[in-house]
């Protein structure tokens, strides 16, 4: 049976000014097509707005969709942001225009995973599922 | 149908289909047009080649708008580029034109293209990274250095701010000494696919339409050879529109400018000769060349018929394209190179007057000097080598290509109608119509691909290992800095007496009803910045909240 603590929240964001929300809206499409709740801010949002919503939404996964290249400079942003407010566990993923040179860096700041060009929405929804269920054992550990 | 037809299909055609299933159970081109195994000389039945085809350079010019197309010159080699400082930038266009290139496109970054300075808070990390950052007019002066604006034309990729960046190229003019009317190029223009695909609006619709037509008027008495517009489907296309759905909402936005320049008091033959379109050039190479053919008919149709204009110029679709960036891979990027191939293939059998081609790096980063060369490469292996620019739209008469040119107009022209319907594409956008299909559009791919119904070679099959590409682009912070400290000793030098002057008079001018483009060179002339400019139009019209539909 699920319940409604069951539900798994996503906020899926596009911070930055670019607007290229394809593939944003294509993945929140597709995690709410497999029973997620999803909430999509739209575009252009600063990282102060995106955590904003995050802690208002109570999410347990942010989606992070960025094409400009901005990302080493607004990520950290965020993830701060999320620090100060009590959501550091929260699961932050990133699409986009993603060098593959900076994702150790992306790593290291707290990016669970980097999804880019050709990514399949199967491999995002079972990645959020297991990463969910481990930090379930974590959390009754 | 024919006997022989009939007689091949049963006799030829259906024992081959018993031996052995064929590789889909239906064909379709990416629109979901279905498509014939065969087509015959009976798929032509009731062509009426005047009516339908035409000649090159007459009306509907389905054939192309130049009598004798690329034997008088090949399209316009124009590779968008543009990326960290003027400086850089400059150094790059030069080197594109050292190797041949044949015009600019500016690639402006997200901070100039929104209106903000690049010492706004909100553009921190955002400098000069998808495009080159233009603060005041000393950066465009840099950025046109040794560069004679009366020997190069320039097309600019801005919208929300693109009367400003029109005023600030016109003041690199000026202080080149080059008059107006010696002045050539494209600025994109074109806000309503901002509000329904690529998002960098600023001010609602009404002010938006204004700026734009008081750049079609000016343009029309003091830069006669100004394409003030770019009616763009691109970027429609590439957030996941299907061709049928490129050609109708690129056409009912260019509906909607008409209409506000008309209502401005214009008259159709005065601006109707400066319009032009941007479409993207998509893998099925069948299917955008017919694409391109039925566009150049609806157009000149719709300017005839529905306008009526009169000058032959006003009927004509000029149109510059560009591969298609949802197209290329980060998977084995060295293929991307031979999807743009077959795309720069497509839109010059299609008839584009300007092409640029993506580059291989470009799932990954901005494309680095060398990935930029071999695009421009491409062009010129096919302008030089293939000879299929030394006839005019070879492919006329096809009984393929000629069956979906019509079926192509046909369905654009059933949703140019509904969007007619709802009150033309303002009235659309607006509940969310075109913005909703499009998305509808890139799930059904994106379920294509997953399914794999669609191959995409080395991303849902054909998979193999293939090593990071090195050496990608980047555009470290430091030029952020350096960009601030610029501006700000602009700031500092400039006769701000002038600046607070200028601003003032743009904005008594944004509050009536005069046209915005002198006030704005007089802005750019005194080294306001667009922030400042942007600041004062924000003050009078206020901002747009995004169109949001999910």
């Amino acid at each position: 049976m699920t319940t409604a603590q069951d539900v798994i929240r996503v906020l899926v964001a596009k911070p930055g000014l670019d607007g290229h929300d394809r593939g944003a809206k294509v993945i929140a499409r597709a995690l709410r097509d497999a029973g997620m709740e999803v909430i999509y801010t739209g575009i252009r949002q600063t990282p102060q707005m995106i955590v904003a919503a995050a802690v208002q939404e109570d999410v347990n996964v942010i989606g992070l969709s960025i094409l400009s290249g901005a990302h080493m400079e607004l990520f950290p942003t965020i993830l701060q942001g999320l620090q100060e407010n009590g959501m550091g566990d929260v699961i932050v993923l990133a699409g986009g225009i993603i060098p593959e040179d900076d994702l150790p860096a992306l790593k290291a700041m707290g990016i669970g995973a980097v999804f880019g060009p050709g990514s399949s929405t199967r491999d995002i929804i079972a990645f959020i599922r297991q990463a969910m269920g481990e930090k379930g054992k974590k959390a009754s550990a | 149908m024919s006997d022989s037809k009939r007689e091949w299909q049963e006799k030829v055609l259906a024992p081959q289909l018993k031996r052995g299933a064929e590789r889909q159970p239906v064909f379709q081109t990416d629109s979901g047009i279905g498509l014939d195994p065969l087509y015959t000389p009976e798929n032509m039945t009731g062509f009426d080649y005047g009516a339908k085809a035409g000649y090159p350079g007459e009306y509907p010019f389905t054939r192309g708008v130049q009598p004798n197309m690329y034997r008088g010159r090949f399209w316009t080699m124009r590779q968008y580029s543009g990326y960290a400082t003027a400086r850089e930038s400059n150094r790059r266009y030069r080197y594109l034109l050292a190797q041949g290139q044949t015009g600019l496109s500016v690639a402006f970054d997200l901070p100039t293209q929104t209106g903000l300075d690049s010492d706004n808070p909100v553009a921190k990390g955002e400098v000069g990274r998808v495009g080159v950052a233009i603060d005041t007019l000393r950066d465009m002066e840099v950025l046109f250095e040794s560069i004679p604006l009366d020997k190069v034309s320039t097309s600019m990729t801005i919208n929300a701010t693109g009367s400003i960046l029109l005023a600030l190229y016109l003041g690199v003019a000026k202080k080149q000494g080059v008059s107006f009317d010696k002045v050539n190029g494209t600025t994109q223009n074109d806000i309503l696919k901002e509000y329904i695909a690529r998002g960098t609006y600023i001010f609602p619709p009404k002010p938006s339409l204004r700026l734009i037509t008081d750049v079609f008027s000016y343009c029309t008495d003091n830069v006669p050879q100004w394409n003030t517009i770019s009616i763009s489907g691109y970027h429609m296309r590439e957030a996941g529109a299907t061709a049928v759905q490129e050609l109708a909402f690129t056409f009912s936005d260019a509906i909607a400018y008409v209409e506000a320049a008309l209502a401005a008091g214009m008259d159709i033959d005065s601006f109707g000769p400066r319009l032009s379109f941007f479409f993207v050039a998509q893998n099925n190479l069948l299917e955008e060349v017919a694409k391109f053919r039925a566009a150049r008919r609806i157009w000149a149709k719709i300017m005839r018929e529905r306008f009526g204009a009169k000058n032959p110029r006003s009927w004509m679709l000029r149109f510059h394209t560009q591969t298609a960036g949802a197209a290329l891979t980060a998977q084995q990027p060295d293929n991307n190179t031979i999807r743009t191939t077959i795309q720069a293939l497509a839109a010059i059998l299609g008839g584009t007057q300007s092409l640029h081609v993506n580059s291989r790096d470009e799932a990954l980063a901005l494309p680095t000097e060398e990935s930029a060369l071999l695009s421009l490469r491409t062009q010129q292996v096919i302008a030089y080598e293939s000879g299929v620019a030394d006839t005019v739209d070879p492919l006329a008469g096809s009984y393929m290509v000629e069956a979906l040119t019509d079926r192509l107009e046909e369905e654009a022209l059933k949703l140019i109608e509904k969007t007619d319907k709802m009150g033309g594409a303002l009235a659309a956008l607006a509940e969310g119509y075109q913005s909703r299909e499009i998305n509808e559009s890139a799930w059904r791919y994106q379920q294509e691909i997953e399914s794999k119904q669609r191959i995409v070679v080395g991303v849902n099959d054909f998979i193999s290992e293939t090593p990071p590409v090195k050496n990608l682009l980047k555009v470290d912070r430091e030029q952020e800095r350096q960009q601030i400290e610029g501006l700000h000793a602009v700031r500092r030098e400039r006769d701000n007496q002038r600046v607070k002057a200028a601003l003032k008079r743009l904005e008594e001018v944004a509050r009536g009803t005069e046209n915005t483009m002198p006030a704005i060179l007089e802005c750019v002339e005194a080294y306001a910045s667009i922030g400042e400019m942007c600041d004062v139009l924000r003050g009078v019209w206020g901002e747009q909240r995004e169109y949001a539909f999910f």
